[in-house]
């Protein structure tokens, strides 16, 4: 009887999640499960991390009152948790050096890696180049026309950009091939996914790593002001900046979390990537989550401004906060977020990410319903400056204008 | 199972079979039905039908790229589901069904195994379905009479094997190498002791897939393998001699003028 079979329950939230691969990589993940659970509960490893976040990405990051931001909008006071203030200037990297100083102890010489922009495979090149590792970083052929500086970044710190050439030549298919290649090296190769999605043990790993944005958020937020915020607020791609502002979060249940998701150019398919809002469960690169398809099952094609932001899925934790309640997910739009991202470079000095413009811009549109003394912490995921030439381009093509 | 005793009474009188694949819709149902009287007439024993996907995790750069192309000019699940069900009616050898578990999950499990009894599929490789994720796919399949078909890698443990050879049906595909379908593999000692090894945990017929161009390839399996499975091979074939290259190459693959 095929029942017969113990079902592990390892790598699920509620019904998503989970190790949906072949069998050939089933070996792999299982070795990497049980490398990650060791080190998790070691406090060498542990200690290496912090001095690391530490010392190379000058954690921890600030949290910062957005005094004229919040008297320009009224209402509800915005606070930043300062992620863009990280080495490489994103969150990204918390991951990366997690990731990394696993693949060390696990003896592993090359590092492979997925990107969509490029944010990730900086962060993976420049931890390779620290731990003096071999690194290969596939990425669509369509993103690396387009983020040419950020191509140019990852070949300055030594790695190899591989561009993914199937179908729609971006984030989906590099995921593709980084997993292909994967299989065929894994004995010396350690595979550093960038976002909290993809097969168990990732979701959680990814979550564990990023988790420090919450963890310290909380712990300032208290120390500056006596009491939790009302919200915390984080733009959703895959899902790890988001994941790891609300994990410390969860158990206080006052403090309401909201994901944003980029509605792109509108909500018709194919103009957005708004996964959790719009989507349906669907299983995609190992695991099981809310997922855009087209009529026929298959993935949709998706758009937002920000490259960091457009995935067909998501990680499956949020899958699973929104199915419980703990956690809403809302959605702002390409224009939202270029106002967003105006408002703050121009109330505080701020450029930030277009990704983390998309949180932002759901935090004005909300403070304004709230009173003063109710906060809104928005992860402030990563800055801008990899986003100026694109806007630059908008506005000279008269797409926007500048305010 | 049916396709358990099909092909069993098959291998009776045969030192091994033939399993081919295609992928539907690519280049297009027409060619597939030329390809497949192409197979069935020279003597292949089985045919795996592949619905495509966008992500086949498993597969190499040939059946990425035919699955991705089939895709963009609208091959849906509902017109794989009919072109089967007129091969199976047509056609007197098991024909079974290749897909990702993203397919099956959107059709509905019930539903899709209902569906292969009903057209007439007798078994299903699902290779991103193992067996725990998959409790209720498993159960539809048996309760369907579907034989769900388990892969062994050579990097599978021992204790996996086990597992997974308990919860196949049919045979086990047993991939005789890393990485995904396509490239080349290797045919010496090391696969025999790899096939040993398989041998040793299921009692199942094996079939060896992944990279299996040639004669040769097929006699090196003979006496350690039941089932030599042909994929990317017959799409290039396809590809660059037309849907007429495949009879010659079948037979040349039993070992025949
Ligand atoms: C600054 C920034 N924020 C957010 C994201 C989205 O990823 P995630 O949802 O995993 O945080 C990216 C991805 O590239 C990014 O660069």
């Amino acid at each position: 009887m095929t029942t017969e079979t113990t079902v592990t329950a390892e790598g699920f939230f509620g019904e998503y999640g989970g190790q949906y691969v072949p069998e050939a990589l089933i070996p792999i993940l299982d070795e990497l499960a049980a490398a990650y659970d060791k080190a998790k509960n070691d406090p060498e490893f542990q200690k290496e991390f912090t001095y690391y976040l530490t010392k190379y990405s000058g954690r921890p990051t600030p949290i910062y009152r957005c005094a004229n931001l919040t008297k320009a909008c009224g209402g509800a006071q915005i606070w930043l948790k300062r992620e863009d203030l990280n080495h490489l200037g994103a969150h990204k990297v918390n991951n990366t050096i997690g990731q990394i100083l696993l693949a060390k102890r696990m003896g592993k010489k090359k590092i492979i890696a997925e990107t969509g922009a490029g944010q990730h495979g900086v962060a993976a090149a420049a931890t390779a180049a620290l731990m003096g590792m071999e690194c290969t970083v596939y990425m669509g052929e369509v993103d690396i026309e387009r983020q040419k500086l950020n191509v140019f970044r990852m070949k300055m710190m030594g790695a190899e950009v591989v561009p993914a050439m199937s179908g729609q030549r971006t984030l989906k298919e590099a995921v593709d091939e980084a997993l292909g290649a994967w299989i065929e090296h894994a004995d010396d190769t350690f595979y550093l996914l960038g976002s909290a999605v993809g097969p168990h043990p990732y979701p959680s790993m990814v979550r564990d790593f990023q988790s420090i944005i919450g963890r310290e958020a909380r712990q300032q937020f208290l120390d500056e002001q006596g009491k939790l915020p009302d919200y915390c607020i984080a733009c959703v791609g895959g899902g790890s900046n988001a994941i790891g502002m609300f994990t410390d979060f969860v158990g206080d249940k006052e403090v309401k979390l909201v994901g944003v998701e980029p509605s792109g150019r509108g909500l018709e398919p194919g103009d957005h990537a708004a996964t959790l809002c719009l989507g349906t469960p669907g299983i995609m690169h190992g695991f099981n989550s809310y997922m855009l398809k087209d009529e026929n099952g298959e993935p949709a094609s998706v758009y937002s401004i920000s490259a960091g932001l457009d995935y067909p899925s998501v990680g499956p934790e949020h899958s699973y906060l929104k199915d419980i309640g703990r956690a809403t997910y809302e959605h702002a739009s390409d224009m939202e977020a270029v106002d967003a991202f105006f408002k703050l470079s121009q109330t505080e000095g701020i450029i930030p990410a277009l990704e983390s413009s998309h949180a932002l811009a759901y935090a004005l549109k909300l403070a304004p319903t709230l009173s003063a003394d109710q906060t809104i912490l928005v992860n402030l995921s990563g800055r801008g400056d990899k986003d100026v030439a694109e806007i630059e381009k908008l506005i000279a093509s008269g797409q926007i204008t500048m305010p | 199972m049916k396709l358990e005793e099909n092909l069993r009474r098959r291998r009776e009188n045969k030192e091994i079979l033939l399993m081919t694949h295609l992928v539907l819709g690519y280049p297009d149902f027409d060619t597939n039905r030329e390809v497949i009287a192409q197979m069935v007439e020279n003597g292949v024993d089985s045919i795996e039908l592949q619905i495509p996907f966008s992500e086949p995790v498993a597969d190499g750069p040939v059946i990425l790229k035919a699955s991705q192309e089939s895709l963009d000019h609208g091959t849906k699940v509902s017109d794989c589901i009919n072109f089967a069900k007129e091969m199976v009616e047509k056609w007197d050898i098991p024909f079974l069904f290749m897909t990702y578990y993203n397919i099956v999950f959107k059709y509905g499990e019930e539903a899709f195994f209902k569906k292969c009894a009903e057209i007439g599929i007798t078994g299903v490789i699902v290779p991103d379905i193992p067996p725990e994720m998959g409790g209720s796919f498993y159960q539809f399949a048996e309760q369907y009479g579907i034989s769900p078909v388990l892969i062994f890698a050579p990097t599978s443990s021992d204790e996996r094997m086990e597992i997974t050879g308990k919860c196949s049906r049919g045979f086990v595909y047993c991939v005789p190498r890393k990485g995904v379908t396509g490239a080349k593999s290797e045919f010496g000692d090391g696969l025999t002791q790899y096939l040993v090894r398989c041998r040793k945990h299921t009692s199942l017929l094996l079939g060896v897939g992944f990279g299996i161009e040639s004669r040769a390839n097929v006699e090196a399996l003979i006496g350690k393998a039941d089932i030599a499975i042909i994929g990317s091979k017959t799409i290039k074939l396809v590809d660059e001699k037309g849907a007429a290259s495949v009879g010659p190459f079948i037979r040349q693959l039993l070992g025949e003028k």
